[in-house]
């Protein structure tokens, strides 16, 4: 018997697509980070998540990539970015824009407030098709309708004419997606695409974007704070917290074999669809917010298990297949015990 | 026997939309024919996508909009048509939580005013020292303290702006309080504490509680019984326990079937629901849901099924012409899986919990 290995597309020496190695930020003159050493990496077909509650930074991060924040108002501390191998800068405003909607494209939680509710749906997608190919207008706009049909919205040809007030939430989200997948990015960063859904339709987007996935090749961060969603489409996961990646690894590994007290208090607070209806285990308290930032460990103020040492920068902790975690005491059933 | 206190029959209500001076406004069916009935010390949930009815159905209940037509009763009074004094006592008993602590809270009073506000609403005769040690004692209820009456709603996260919400939503001593989405605008780990705390609340006060929501997670832990809607009218309802192992209408069915379940290589039987909920202005004929039921006969375009008894649970009702046809050809719902976890973060998850109930660890001595 012969066993072939099918190789896919010829990647640059099997560099990640997008390779974040170091990222940390901050607004204003405050000397909290925002972004704290946030680190992960996508590969081509590959779907990351980017779980955490409001605030933690899980839109900043990717807002930062696109070369979206208000000039001026963040301050990057450091940013060691690859994107296809390459050195990938923030300060180079002219190269993010030719990466913006070409190779990087980006959808939003809320599609009402991107789509531009003056215009036809049709004329904005085209546009961000001339807006980075030397093409007329015709073509882009066959581009266009051709775009439509493949988010499976039905007679594409009639709904280019209409403007967003007139399609449904679930339709502007497939517009949405047919903008950003217009130019056949490589990466695709999804910012909470379907939470302003109802759940059925939340199931059509999300069957919609791992097809079109597979069809592409194309990497995908979503960035999300419902677990049943990571579940449902993530290869690896990586757990924010006050701006820091706390825990991160393939997906099997972050659901069945947290590590991180926060990853755990996550998954306790969720009430759940089946087993006993019993009381929530809760995660204490409130997020730290820039001024109540505690040094060492961000999670320490809410942690149960909270020791003095963890005032002090936790280390990383390493399980095996890149799953990893930022805690003094992980795994927590080696290091910790009852003390009553 | 039964104690029920809150009643509606045939709940209808009706908006115009459009029209103008030459063309007939349309009429838009929000809430066609509902009735419900709350047992004292229960918690309903009413449940639903978007555009449901559902939001509409618990504007009339807390009567904030008056009904089309139809009948409500509170405690055997009947309250559709009242107004004034008797409006204004029927508010002491029956309160209300909303979705958005961030817009339902004055910015301008501090937290002391909006919660004693509805004691000089509801007990005019109380001097002021006796309600503030009431306004402190109700903040504690809800797990704030004193001091924080001083404070003003920008100066605290969504979930404490949901607790003073809720201290001003208990300060007349309400025996119903009727919350819509009271916690779906707050985050995993908060959401968690709110619904514990309305849990408490509900058991120290014995209160009634009406919890209008989308998310079936969080209903199934708060609730005792459920009424699904879809497009204006209930189409199943029952206890918790049953209509959530035991759904019987197909789009309670897709609906439960359409939740990511937060669980790693879950596999669901998935019943797909193809398009979208009809506009309410024209509604479908016959059943409501036979455009998007994967399950539709010819009879379903005509004929309007009634909610009929399913003779699996005593008050297990749905609106369907075959669901025990259907039962026996749907995908029964996911089996309570055994989760994945490996034993090692199933002791994570022990530790975890009995930390937060108090037990305290300490780093283990290493060897």
């Amino acid at each position: 018997m012969v066993l072939t290995l099918v190789q896919s597309a010829p990647s640059p020496s099997a560099a990640p697509l997008l390779d974040v190695r170091a990222l940390s930020l901050g607004f204003g003159t405050s000397k909290t980070r925002l972004l704290d050493g946030v680190r992960y990496s996508v590969e081509a077909g590959e779907t990351l998540c980017i779980v955490g509650e409001s605030g933690c930074g899980k839109s900043v991060s990717s807002l930062a990539i696109m070369g979206l924040l208000p000039q001026g108002a963040a301050h990057i501390h450091e940013a060691d970015i690859r994107f296809r191998g390459e050195r990938y800068d923030l300060n180079d405003m002219a190269a993010l824009r030719r990466h913006r909607g070409a190779d990087i494209a980006m959808i939003f939680q809320e599609p009402m407030t991107s789509l531009n509710p003056a215009f036809k749906v049709g004329d904005q997608i085209a546009e961000a098709v001339t807006a980075h190919n030397d093409v007329s207008e015709a073509q882009a706009r066959d581009r266009a309708v051709e775009m439509l049909r493949r988010v499976r919205i039905p007679a594409p040809e009639a709904r280019m004419n209409e403007y967003p007030h007139q399609l449904s939430g679930g339709m502007r989200q497939r517009v949405m997606i047919a903008m950003a997948l217009a130019n056949d990015p490589a990466l695709l960063i999804a910012d909470e695409p379907t939470t302003a859904l109802d759940v059925t339709i939340q199931s059509q987007i999300l069957d919609l974007i791992r097809d079109l996935q597979a069809e592409t090749g194309m990497g995908t961060i979503m960035i999300t704070h419902d677990l049943g969603v990571v579940a449902e489409i993530a290869d690896n996961v990586a757990v924010m917290y006050a701006g820091t990646i706390v825990e991160a690894g393939p997906a099997d590994a972050i659901f069945n074999d947290p590590q991180h007290p926060y990853t755990i208090g996550l998954m306790s607070s969720m009430p759940r669809l089946t087993g006993p209806r019993e009381r929530l285990t809760t995660v204490p308290g409130t997020v730290p917010t820039v001024e109540t930032m505690p040094a060492g460990c961000r999670f320490s103020t809410r942690c149960p298990f909270a020791q003095p040492v963890c005032a002090e920068t936790p280390p990383q902790r390493e399980f095996g297949r890149g799953h990893r975690a930022l805690c003094h005491f992980a795994p927590l059933d080696d290091r910790l015990e009852r003390s009553a | 026997m039964s104690d029920i206190i809150l009643k509606a029959a045939n709940l209808t209500r009706d908006f115009k939309v459009g029209g103008s001076l030459f063309a007939k406004p349309k009429i838009l069916r929000a809430v066609d024919d509902v009735s419900l009935s709350v047992q004292r010390g229960e918690t309903l949930a009413i449940v639903g996508e978007s555009g449901c009815g559902k939001s509409t159905l618990a504007r009339m209940l807390m009567r904030l909009i008056a009904p089309t037509s139809g009948e409500m009763e509170f405690e055997g009074r009947q309250i559709d048509r009242a107004e004034g004094r008797t409006l204004r006592e029927l508010r002491r008993d029956m309160q209300f939580i909303f979705q958005d602590p961030f817009s339902s809270l004055n910015p301008r009073m501090s937290v002391g005013r909006l919660v004693g506000e509805p004691l000089e609403t509801h007990a005019p005769e109380l001097p002021a020292k006796a309600r503030r040690s009431k306004v402190a004692e109700l903040l504690a209820q809800v797990g704030l303290r004193a001091e924080h009456a001083d404070r003003y709603p920008h100066e605290f996260s969504g979930g404490q702006r949901q607790r003073i919400g809720i201290a001003r939503a208990l300060a007349s001593g309400p025996k119903l309080i009727i919350g819509d989405e009271p916690v779906s605008a707050l985050d995993v780990s908060v959401q968690a504490q709110v619904i514990n705390l309305l849990a408490d609340l509900r058991d120290r006060l014995g209160l009634t509680l009406v919890v209008i929501a989308h998310d079936l997670a969080v209903i199934r832990h708060m609730s005792d019984r459920v009424a699904v809607m879809y497009l204006g009218a209930v189409i199943e309802e029952g206890p918790t326990d049953e209509i959530f192992t035991n759904p019987r209408h197909p789009y309670t069915m897709a609906l439960l079937s359409a939740i990511p379940v937060a669980e790693h290589g879950h596999t669901r039987q998935r019943i797909p629901l193809t398009g979208e909920m009809p506009s309410p202005i024209d509604p479908p004929s016959g059943c409501r849901f036979h455009t998007r039921c994967p399950f539709a006969r010819t009879d379903c375009k005509t004929a309007a099924p009634p909610l009929r008894d399913t003779g699996t649970a005593p008050g297990h009702r749905a609106a369907c012409h075959f669901f025990e046809e259907i039962a026996a050809e749907a995908p029964p719902p996911s089996a309570p899986q055994d989760s994945n976890r490996t034993d090692a973060a199933r002791a994570r998850f022990a530790l975890y919990a009995e930390a937060i109930a108090g037990t305290g660890t300490r780093p283990r001595e290493t060897t």
